[in-house]
């Protein structure tokens, strides 16, 4: 059962990208730790790290793909997810510090003896483990997914009306955490980073293993995605974004299928947000903005919506675009934002990789109708020869 | 004549003193209208006659103000969603062709099909070789078994309706509910749509709602004219559309 789940999974495209992922999971730290700094292959750290960082942005656009693409939901407040997922890590990373902050105290963190807590906060006890750690990256985004749909979906709530309750999540959660008795940190949020699972952060074999972690989870996200896409559920999904009430007159429950659908997405942005916030070495509630849960919008409707490897492409070309243009011309990265948003709209609805994958579409439709054609012709033929064999 | 108890009783779907209006505008005005195991039943009516209407209260889309939905004598529809309406058994067509458009033709029936409808059902499906023979069977039915491959969306409108109705057969309703199937098909489909209808009432209950009268006269069973939310008369179409009262609200204009 599982596995036919899985077979299912591997179509063509899927199993070139995972391979390439997997590929640039070796090479880049490879060809970081083992080549020499002078050497024309070698990649700088902060080259990985920064390409590491845009391998979360994939994973989290690939979890929006999932809920709009195929589902028909449109969230805009995905970067929610993303950012407790993040603070989860965070929470652990910071417990990690111990007693080398700058007010050493063994419990808490600078932050808290800062404002002056006497103990820790219920909610951070046990976030010193890992393992209790890396539950919460999961279940955190999952509950807040599953209680939010539970509500959402259940009175059927759709559309632009979604959109904007899913905005608002965000837009509430950023408010709150940038309080300081909150207990996360307020403004400036959680950083100064030090050990994780006993390994300094800012090593350089610490960042390689990071970066490759980051590409084989987005692979093993990528794949998952893909055996639920391409199971039944996927295609009522489908049904679901395209053609909602016929679903619901089939007698599926629409409001479950979009639940379980929204709470896998709110994971995978929390996986994300996780792999994310050591590599960037800070979260703070700057994450929860809601301007982050729209461009993450844009990267997927650029890589192109419903075709799974496109958001991931979608998204680190935005970023790569964002680094090179904050670089080179701060002042005009948001009017090239725009831009592309408004081109992309216009002239490749489809995204980028939508459009080729249409384009192929239409070129294997017209074959398959000359074949069908010139077919007929052969059959005869054989038919003919098999008559005089006879 | 049968008595009221008995008529329910044997009836697959009742209907009592059904009322809903929406902002005043009464669209049913107690409706009743009873139908039997077995039974291919046209209904006819002018526009705002309340015949969408009583679909949408069979089918759980709309909840009536006042009234008794029965469905095998014992179900209260009135107390269950679309889902669940679905799943007892009572299949509905839209006025308007409604199928995946971006699924294959087969995909559209596998959807259909009448199996486990859950989170994890679906999922972990696997087509069966009984689920294939299920669906080449209805492709077969519904005359559609040369396009099996091809997206719903480049279907002519005549295949899109008769899609519908395969997709409605792979559900195994036993009652079928369908509005307008002919509208906006060429005659020689209309003629096809009439015989594949006949085909499919030989094993369940059909109600079909349409205006085209000669469609009607062609499956030549009882019709029910419905008017302002009523039942204005029943009986076979020779008897209903000789009724004057018939003939000055509907036929008349």
């Amino acid at each position: 059962m599982i596995s036919g789940f899985i077979l299912r999974a591997l179509e063509g495209k899927i199993v070139v990208a995972i391979a390439v992922l997997i590929a640039i999971a070796i090479l880049v730290p490879v060809l970081n730790l083992l080549t020499p700094p002078d050497s024309a292959l070698h990649i700088p750290t902060y080259a990985m790290s920064l390409f590491g960082k845009y391998l979360c942005y994939a994973l989290l656009a690939l979890a929006l793909d999932l809920v709009w693409g195929y589902c028909g939901i449109l969230s805009l407040g995905h970067g929610a997810f993303f950012a407790l997922g993040g603070y989860a890590m965070g929470m652990y990373l910071m417990r990690q510090i111990g007693p080398r902050g700058t007010y050493g105290n063994p419990v808490l963190p600078d932050f808290m003896v800062f404002l002056n807590y006497k103990e820790l906060p219920w909610f951070w006890f046990g976030m010193d483990w890992f393992v209790v750690a890396m539950a919460m990256v999961l279940l955190v985004p999952g509950l807040l997914a599953f209680v939010f749909g539970w509500f959402a979906f259940r009175s059927r709530v759709n559309g632009v009306y979604l959109s904007i309750i899913t905005q608002a999540m965000t837009y509430a959660l950023m408010l709150a955490f940038f309080r300081n008795d909150m207990g996360f940190g307020g403004n400036n949020g959680l950083t100064d980073f030090k050990d994780i699972l006993g390994f300094q952060v800012q090593a350089d074999g610490t960042r390689a293993v990071l970066f490759a972690l980051s590409a084989l989870v987005l692979a093993l996200c990528l794949l998952t995605a893909s055996a639920i896409v391409r199971s039944k559920f996927g295609k009522v999904l489908v049904g679901v974004r395209d053609a909602e009430s016929r679903v619901r007159f089939l007698g599926f429950r629409v409001e479950n299928m979009k639940l379980f659908t929204f709470v896998v997405s709110a994971m995978f942005a929390g996986i994300a947000g996780a792999l994310f916030v050591p590599q960037v070495g800070i979260i703070n509630p700057g994450e929860f903005a809601p301007a982050n849960s729209i461009e993450i919008v844009v990267w997927t409707a650029v890589g192109g919506r419903g075709t799974l490897i496109g958001p991931i492409i979608g998204a680190v070309l935005v970023n790569a675009g964002k680094s090179f243009f904050t670089g080179a011309f701060p002042e005009f990265w948001l009017f090239a934002l725009g831009g592309l948003f408004i081109f992309v709209t216009l002239f490749l609805p489809r995204g980028i990789v939508g459009t080729i994958q249409h384009g192929f579409k239409a070129r294997k439709a017209l074959k398959a109708a000359a074949d069908a054609e010139k077919g007929r012709g052969d059959a005869q033929t054989v038919a003919q020869a098999v008559q005089a064999a006879e | 004549m049968n008595t009221i108890a008995e008529t329910r009783s044997k009836s697959l779907l009742y209907l009592e003193n059904v009322s809903v209006s929406f902002d005043g505008f009464k669209a049913l005005n107690s409706l009743s209208f009873v139908v039997e195991p077995g039974e291919l039943r046209a209904i006819i009516g002018p526009n705002g006659a309340g015949k969408t209407t009583m679909m949408d209260i069979i089918t759980g889309k709309t909840r009536p103000d006042t009234g008794t939905v029965l469905f095998e004598d014992t179900i209260d529809l009135t107390k269950k969603d679309e889902a669940d309406i679905a799943q007892l058994g009572i299949g509905r067509k839209f006025q308007k062709p409604t199928v995946f458009e971006s699924h294959t033709v087969w995909d559209n029936l596998e959807l259909a099909l009448n199996r486990d409808r859950g989170v994890f059902g679906t999922l972990f499906y696997r087509l069966s070789a009984e689920d294939k023979a299920r669906i080449e069977e209805i492709l077969d039915t519904v005359r559609l078994t040369h396009r099996a491959q091809e997206y719903a969306a480049n279907l002519s409108h005549g295949q899109k309706q008769w899609l519908e109705i395969g997709m409605l057969l792979a559900q195994e309703p036993k009652l079928l509910l369908v509005d307008e199937p002919v509208a906006g098909m060429t005659d020689a489909e209309t003629v096809e749509t009439a015989i594949l209808l006949r085909e499919i009432a030989k094993t369940r209950s059909v109600v079909v709602v349409e205006h085209d009268m000669g469609f009607i006269r062609d499956l030549g069973v009882k019709v029910t004219c419905l008017a302002e939310g009523s039942v204005l008369a029943e009986g076979s179409i020779d008897f209903v559309s000789s009724d004057p009262k018939v003939i000055e609200n509907y036929l008349g204009r």
